[in-house]
């Protein structure tokens, strides 16, 4: 670990294998309280491996107490990020850089959940905006052509993106957690939401690009924006997976990688269906 | 006191104050409350006794007076001080019946449905109010809920303007009369509501809470701009 006198967030190879090894440790930074953040469990309590509660009551003791679920500061936690953050936290989901690892880099035990849901948002409307805009143009080109604005795919899109944003990484959580005992580490179920809800920022000017009627140029920007997303997720679940034996690590990253393309190519399947299915 | 008011109207004001010796045995008592304070809960209870065009007109002129601040927003906390939520339901049913009757060959792939329209609008504001709480805001829920709700009167406006210009014809120029028409108003919405609601976040968090608001007039402007008759 670095000296206390130059907290530098250097990434050392040492430093982010006894983070990934010991995931509740929180690096306090010098002359600042650091209010607990609620690790959000979704199993109960006996599933986690014996050794943690000791580090959890020591860790604990110095800091407030976790708030009652019920409460509105358990969630205030949770958006504790200024505008500086954010962009940053944008800017690093779009560059996959080997040795800045997305979570111990920028998320720095200060995960939060306003990146995900706005940018969900965001490319929900997009993609409507991006479809309608495409029928509008549609409707110069042939007089015969019929707009009508499909708004019940707005509502079809917005339950497919949250569902992505929300339960893959739930299933990814809860398989790194199973494989826990075998040595790959775990982040925690907020770490993980917010990766995947960062990454998916790649795919916004890409739907907004969509538009654009070259097919070429429409399949270009897909193979980007999904390779820079998927490679920072791929380069932030390796170092957790890596422990654990090849096929397996190899396995979760494949998984890993294909949703998030899957997710890519429905997204243009359904700015491409708006477009084909309105000609009579 | 009444030693006090008779030396009074006799010489100068308090000088008989000086014989009044209070013995310690008699208890001072009396009422300390302020005259003026005690007045209000009877006005209150006398609006039960105005004629109910009074009461009316007062609400009317307290949503109308928002209308305009909202229409020339300048700092002032009129808005926020005594919210209301009777000009946003206004407003927001009115966009909503406006928007009906877009083109609909069958019954899935027409426009926004009336209730479409009145879940987006209250529920994206609601969203928006939850999300500058959680950011640190200091404003109230209502308070928020009301000048989100108002700050929709520019739109509404707009999609009278559109409505107006597709009856003329539906062709480029009154498209491009159209985008104009909704993109200003989108602006004048965003800065209004802005105006209000930014000052009470904290200052590095001022962007985290001015794009929701964003998003969600332009989601609106939207629907607006893409709306076609039959």
């Amino acid at each position: 670990m670095a000296a206390p006198g130059e907290l530098r967030f250097q990434e050392f190879e040492a430093a982010a294998e006894l983070l990934s090894a010991t995931p509740d440790a929180t690096t306090p930074r010098a002359g600042e309280e650091r209010p607990g953040h609620a690790t959000v469990d979704v199993e109960p309590e006996d599933v986690e491996p014996p050794g943690d509660d000791s580090d959890r009551t020591e860790l604990l003791g110095g800091q407030r107490q976790p708030r009652s679920f019920w409460t509105f500061e358990y969630y205030q936690a949770f958006f504790d990020v200024d505008t500086q953050q954010v962009l940053e936290r944008i800017k690093g989901s779009v560059t996959p850089l080997p040795g800045k690892n997305f979570v111990r880099h920028r998320l720095r035990n200060n995960p939060d959940l306003y990146g995900p849901f706005w940018i969900c948002a965001t490319l929900v409307f997009a993609l409507a905006v991006s479809g309608n805009l495409s029928h509008l143009t549609e409707k110069r080109t042939s007089p015969a052509y019929r707009y009508s604005p499909h708004f019940h795919t707005v509502t079809i899109a917005a339950t497919l993106i949250y569902c992505y944003a929300w339960l893959v990484p739930l299933a990814l959580w809860g398989f790194l957690r199973w494989r826990q005992s075998r040595g790959a580490g775990a982040y925690s179920f907020l770490e993980t939401v917010c990766v995947y809800g960062y990454s998916l920022s790649a795919y916004v000017p890409a739907a907004v690009l969509w538009l654009i009627p070259a097919a070429w140029l429409q399949w270009l920007l897909l193979a980007v924006a999904a390779l820079l997303s998927a490679s920072v997720l791929a380069l932030t679940f390796w170092p957790l997976v890596r422990a654990d034996g090849r096929a397996t690590a190899l396995a979760v990253v494949a998984a890993v990688v294909s949703l998030h393309t899957l997710l890519a190519v429905g997204c243009k399947y359904y700015s491409r269906k708006n477009q084909q299915i309105r000609y009579s | 006191m009444a030693a006090a008011e008779g030396s009074g109207a006799a010489g100068p004001l308090f000088a008989g104050l000086a014989d009044v010796s209070i013995s310690e045995d008699i208890p001072v008592e009396g009422e300390i409350t302020v005259p003026v304070g005690s007045r209000s809960p009877d006005e209150d209870y006398s609006t039960l006794d105005e004629p109910v065009r009074d009461t009316i007109m007062r609400d009317l002129k307290a949503v109308g007076k928002k209308f305009v601040h909202v229409m020339y927003p300048k700092k002032s906390s009129a808005l926020l001080r005594d919210w209301d939520l009777w000009g946003p339901l206004v407003l927001c049913v009115s966009l909503a019946l406006m928007l009906q009757g877009g083109s609909a060959d069958s019954k899935d792939d027409g426009g926004p449905q009336f209730a479409e329209v009145f879940v987006i609008i209250w529920f994206g504001a609601v969203v928006i109010t939850l999300n500058s709480k959680l950011l640190g805001g200091t404003i109230s829920f209502f308070q928020s809920l009301c000048v989100l709700g108002y700050c929709v009167l520019p739109l509404t406006v707009a999609m009278l303007v559109c409505r107006l210009v597709l009856l003329a014809g539906s062709g480029t120029i009154s498209f491009i009369i159209r985008l104009i028409v909704v993109v200003a108003m989108f602006g004048w919405s965003t800065l209004a509501s802005t105006a209000f609601l930014a000052d009470s976040q904290p200052p590095n968090r001022k962007a985290l809470v001015v794009y929701p608001i964003f998003l969600f007039y332009f989601v609106i402007s939207w629907m607006i701009l893409t709306f076609t008759p039959q």
